[in-house]
């Protein structure tokens, strides 16, 4: 049995209410939305806030909007609404993907995709009980100073594991955070440091209200493909999201790669699009390209021993996963 | 301490519970519904599976107040729900469960059943994959699945018009009674040589 530690809940009805409560305890209150990664993580001791602030009552955080503009995705929306959402399959296919891949059934009629995006890092050394950390000294992201995972490091390199990030980050999209001074839009792939105890550029009194997805090329396609172990409950070992665009002749017009669960920000694989341009899917050059985009892949993704998994075989994988995405991404839906 | 409005089964419940209780400690330590299984308690095993609002949900990461104006179903309200809709004995997942003997020490059971019914509730005709997809947030650790998955797809021929399978403990292969002990020969202990 595992009981988290007791704290007191607030559940505010409006997001200013929400950031209000967060800024009047600085420090000592954390923000709930579906729980499934705060929870657990809480009954490990990882977190032992004063104050949970709960956003379920929170009026206009859910649900999907479409305007000029492109997507508008409540925060709120859970995972499973979001990868059932006509308009995200439609217009975001690799989110809708990535959405319904996150953990299992259970997990995602009550984690959220606004979870999802602020996930916690991961580490096999973190994710533990307290009992557990007590008997190896702890580690560098919580409670300790030594890293398990770098021998001598000095920086925490638990892994993003955020399943709908290297889509979001594909698709351009941003997110709009409320503070104490009012909203500020940031673009995802500009959200991340590389360190695994905060891995985010936000501050502890921002509260996430939206996720904007531009309009994508008429021709946009898009996949993410995940490896794990069993194929449910688990987190990424790694992940990676693909956007391929094609013109009226079907030949690429953009491509981007982006990847999750290696180090402790979320990547974007440089130099894809310029290999995949002017390619037509079915032909040898595109065949040709997806070698050279998977070993690209392979050198740029250097898994750590951070996560489950032995780190040499998720290296073996990546070009594999690589490969299996972008020749997917064809068949996806394209708006 | 906070006092928490819940519709649980059917039935409107007031009940005093700290805070930071989840909704498996409330079911199973305030309101004595023990069905609801504390397996791993951080949202891995899906032993704790209960539906609210018909969506299968874990309850031991599920804050309690997160169930407030919310309609849970735990394993205990199956059998109800199946009568006030008109059926006779338990629900037909419950009965299929039995009779496919989808279980050993029975621990992950009610999550499983729970999964099924939400699914079945969804999609009357699951094919197989949609059924292994459905249940994928339950882990068991004895029987290995087979049978599990075969409950399912039992109950979804019999709703669909199939002759009900008779329990497998009453019928051998050639449909005879099963026999209490071998017949024949007697087990002495003792070897012939």
């Amino acid at each position: 049995m595992l009981r988290l530690p007791p704290y007191r809940l607030l559940e505010p009805s409006s997001a200013e209410e929400a950031v209000k409560l967060l800024t009047d305890e600085p420090g000592e209150a954390m923000l709930i939305a579906g729980g499934t990664d705060l929870v657990p993580n809480m009954k490990h001791g990882l977190f032992e806030p004063k104050t949970v602030i709960s956003l379920a009552k929170v009026e206009g955080l859910e649900g999907v909007s479409d305007s000029d503009a492109g997507l508008r995705l409540g925060p709120m929306t859970t995972l499973a609404d979001a990868s059932q959402n006509e308009l995200i399959i439609e217009r975001a296919p690799a989110l809708a993907q990535a959405a319904g891949v996150v953990a299992g059934p259970q997990l995602r009629n009550v984690g959220t995709l606004g979870g999802n995006l602020m996930l916690d890092t991961r580490c096999r050394w973190y994710n533990q009980t307290y009992f557990w950390r007590k008997g190896l000294g702890y580690c560098l992201k919580k409670d300790g100073t030594l890293c398990h995972v770098v021998e001598g490091g000095a920086r925490c390199v638990a892994a993003a594991s955020n399943d709908t990030v290297p889509a979001l980050m594909t698709l351009n999209a941003s997110a709009v955070f409320l503070g104490p001074d009012g909203e500020r839009e940031v673009a995802i792939a500009d959200l991340w440091t590389n360190d695994g105890i905060v891995n985010k550029k936000v501050s502890a009194d921002e509260l996430l209200i939206a996720i904007k997805v531009p309009p994508q090329a008429p021709g946009h396609h898009g996949t993410y493909a995940k490896l794990r172990r069993r194929d449910s409950i688990d987190f990424p070992l790694f992940g990676c999201a693909v956007r391929l665009d094609l013109d009226e002749k079907g030949t690429v017009s953009g491509a981007d790669l982006a990847a999750v669960a290696l180090v402790a920000r979320p990547m974007r694989v440089k130099g894809v699009e310029e290999l995949l341009l002017g390619t037509k899917p079915g032909s040898e050059a595109f065949d040709q390209a997806v070698e050279e985009v998977a070993q690209l892949a392979y050198k740029r993704c250097r898994p750590l021993d951070n996560v489950p998994g032995d780190a040499e075989w998720r290296r073996e994988m990546v070009p594999v996963y690589v490969r299996r995405a972008l020749r997917s991404a064809t068949a996806s839906s394209g708006a | 301490m906070r006092t928490l409005h819940l519709l649980v089964n059917g039935d409107r419940l007031t009940v005093a519970a700290p805070d930071h209780w989840t909704l498996v400690e409330v079911l199973r330590y305030r309101l004595g519904l023990t069905g609801t299984k504390q397996g791993c308690d951080k949202g891995d095993c899906g032993a704790c599976t209960v539906l609210l609002d018909g969506k299968p949900t874990l309850a031991c990461i599920l804050p309690a107040a997160r169930a407030e104006g919310h309609e849970v179903v735990t394993i205990e309200g199956l059998r109800p729900a199946h009568c006030a809709e008109g059926g006779e004995g338990t629900d037909p997942v419950q009965d299929a469960f039995d009779r496919c003997d989808a279980l050993q020490c029975g621990f992950c059971q009610p999550g499983m059943m729970l999964s099924a019914r939400a699914l079945l509730n969804e999609n009357a005709q699951p094919d197989r994959e949609t059924i292994q997809e459905a249940l994928s947030g339950n882990l068991c650790r004895c029987t290995g699945y087979t049978q599990i998955i075969e409950a399912v797809e039992l109950t979804v021929a019999e709703a669909a018009g199939a002759d009900p399978v008779p329990p497998a403990w009453q019928v051998d292969r050639d449909g005879e009674d099963l026999p209490l002990a071998p017949t024949g020969e007697t087990a002495t202990g003792e070897g012939e040589d």
